[in-house]
């Protein structure tokens, strides 16, 4: 368990206080995949290297499975950072090293294991990864996806409780972030570990997140599980987000609907809902028509959802509306 | 072939053979010495220098300071200079022996501030995860930033290494021996043109030896 208790940083540029992160309380379950999403200068990371002290908080207690971080001497600091893994957007690996001596460097630098027994490590992280065959080859022979690999097998190499991942799907194009992301997850849930992201891209976090947090100007403004964040953003930040993830434009969509006879209602579905017929079956029973006017049904982690903004005419309007509000479904009249 | 020999009338082929001796050694040895002095300077500057691992101003300064006295100097007047202190040293000022304090004087400053920029060029990314990994300072320095900068350094050496093959020739100057000496003595006092035009081929050679294989070992350990 991570915990930030009032924690804030103000770093010192040329005499002058910039505030990084406010004070700022937070808590990071054991097996959680947190998010923290944000502009670039919005804080996030320095938030991430606070928790393994790359970064040293102005004030505050910094709590990792109750140990207070803040308060370690530099040998306990070193063993703590061995318990926890890091990966980078840029991956930082070692150039003039093999892929297997970039993995092999924690061991190496932990020495407290034999050479036979680090590269039996060294083969088993490497097969997890996906890259066996590759590891005789250097960073700069291989892809950006495959690097970032390397970086995952590295942070992994020494059991780590805790991976911090730092932009780590920023410099990589949509397909290997989709499969750098499914890798993450993956060691998520077979190596039960706490994994805290930080990204400016929502669909990031729509795709491995359990719990997240939006962040601007070095404040948290709003967090939850994300799903409620995602298809219920009530920050002004937070909305921008889910826009540009999904690409659309509140403005443009509103003069788009001006014209639109009708009420214009937008209903989410989470779940087994989303599959559920309820739209046919309610028009059919209450006599109401239906068009579509914009939605999207996708998944966040593992969760299927749906989110459609209709426009509804004729019929029973108030009982359509008293059969969807019964139903398994959140339903928002937007006008 | 009797006019080709007779165009080099004027030069003792042994004495040639002596003197390129010499000049290696000096080289060699210097080189050496340099290389040895030279790198921990220079990480000592690159470490402590702004927003660094170690940074400290007072050394940053300090050591920044005597390095750039000595580059400063030309390498002729630290010849000069150096002699009560060469002796002291070596227990003479002339020969080999008496060339070799001022040679690394006046070659380690430099070379540390080459293998200074060469760190700096070592990715900073690189740097912090290998903190993130719980690395000692000294790790950092071992395992990190001396295999990253190693192409760097090595095109050091290389540079240090020409700069040194001229900074023998002037020694010879002073009576210290080698091709620069058989070119100042023979070629500029006596007129025999022969002589300068053989030592300085053999300096170009020389140059452009050190210079490949530097290049060789630079693109051997470059994997960037």
């Amino acid at each position: 368990m991570i915990e930030f208790h009032n924690v804030h940083k103000t770093y010192r540029v040329a005499g002058r206080e910039i505030p990084a992160l406010h004070p700022t309380s937070l808590r990071v379950e054991d097996g959680q995949v947190f998010g923290l999403i944000g502009h670039s200068g919005a804080g996030k990371s320095t938030m991430l290297r606070l928790i393994n002290r790359l970064e040293a908080p102005s004030g505050g207690k910094i709590l990792v499975d109750d140990v207070d971080v803040t308060a370690l001497d530099a040998d306990g600091l070193r063993g703590f950072r061995r318990q926890v893994g890091m990966i980078f957007q840029h991956f930082n690996l070692l150039s003039s090293k093999t892929v297997a001596d970039n993995v092999a460097m924690p061991l190496t630098l932990a020495g407290d294991m034999s050479r036979a027994q680090i590269d039996q490590r060294v083969a088993e992280l490497l097969a997890r990864v996906g890259l066996s065959d590759h590891a005789k080859k250097y960073p700069a022979q291989l892809s950006g996806g495959q690097k970032q690999r390397v970086g995952i097998a590295r942070a992994l190499a020494t059991k780590p409780k805790i991976l911090l991942c730092d932009e780590a799907t920023s410099a990589l194009d949509p397909q290997t972030t989709a499969s750098v992301l499914r890798l993450l997850a993956e060691i998520n849930r077979e190596l039960k570990l706490t994994i805290v992201l930080i990204t400016h891209e929502m669909d990031v976090i729509r795709r491995v997140c359990d719990q997240v947090a939006v962040m601007d100007a070095g404040v948290i403004v709003e967090q939850g599980a994300v799903a409620d964040v995602f298809l219920h953003p009530k920050h002004p930040t937070t909305r921008r987000f889910v826009q540009e993830d999904e690409q659309v434009d509140e403005n443009e969509q509103n003069t788009d609907f001006a014209h639109v006879q009708g009420r214009i209602v937008r209903l989410t579905f989470q779940g087994e809902a989303t599959y559920a017929p309820l739209l046919g079956t309610v028009a059919r029973e209450t006599g109401v028509d239906y068009s579509i006017l914009a939605g999207r049904i996708d998944r966040i982690k593992d969760t299927p959802y749906g989110q459609l903004t209709l426009a509804i005419t004729g019929g029973d309007m108030d009982a359509a509306f008293a059969r969807f509000t019964a139903a398994d479904v959140h339903m928002e009249i937007l006008r | 072939m009797d006019t080709l020999i007779n165009l080099f009338s004027n030069v003792d082929w042994y004495e040639i053979w002596l003197a390129t001796g010499d000049t290696l050694i000096m080289l060699g040895v210097s080189l050496a010495f340099t290389v040895l002095l030279g790198l921990p300077l220079g990480v000592l500057m690159f470490l402590t220098s702004p927003r660094q691992l170690l940074e400290n101003k007072p050394v940053y300064a300090t050591v920044g300071l005597i390095v750039n006295m000595l580059r400063a100097l030309p390498f002729i007047i630290l010849l000069i200079v150096m002699m009560p202190l060469t002796e002291i040293i070596t227990g003479t000022s002339l020969g080999i022996l008496g060339t070799l304090p001022p040679l690394i004087a006046g070659a380690t400053p430099f070379f540390a501030r080459l293998v200074e920029t060469a760190l700096r060029e070592v990715d900073r990314g690189i740097i912090e995860a290998i903190q993130a990994m719980g690395a000692t300072t000294r790790q950092i320095i071992v395992k990190a930033l001396l295999p990253e900068a190693r192409p760097g350094i090595l095109a050091a050496i290389t540079v240090t290494a020409i700069a040194l093959v001229s900074f023998t020739a002037m020694a010879g100057a002073v009576g210290a021996g080698g091709l620069g000496d058989l070119a100042i003595r023979y070629g500029y006092q006596r007129f025999q043109n022969d002589v300068m035009f053989v030592t300085v081929v053999l300096l170009l050679v020389l140059v452009q030896i050190l210079q490949t294989v530097g290049d060789r070992l630079v693109a051997h350990f470059s994997h960037r």
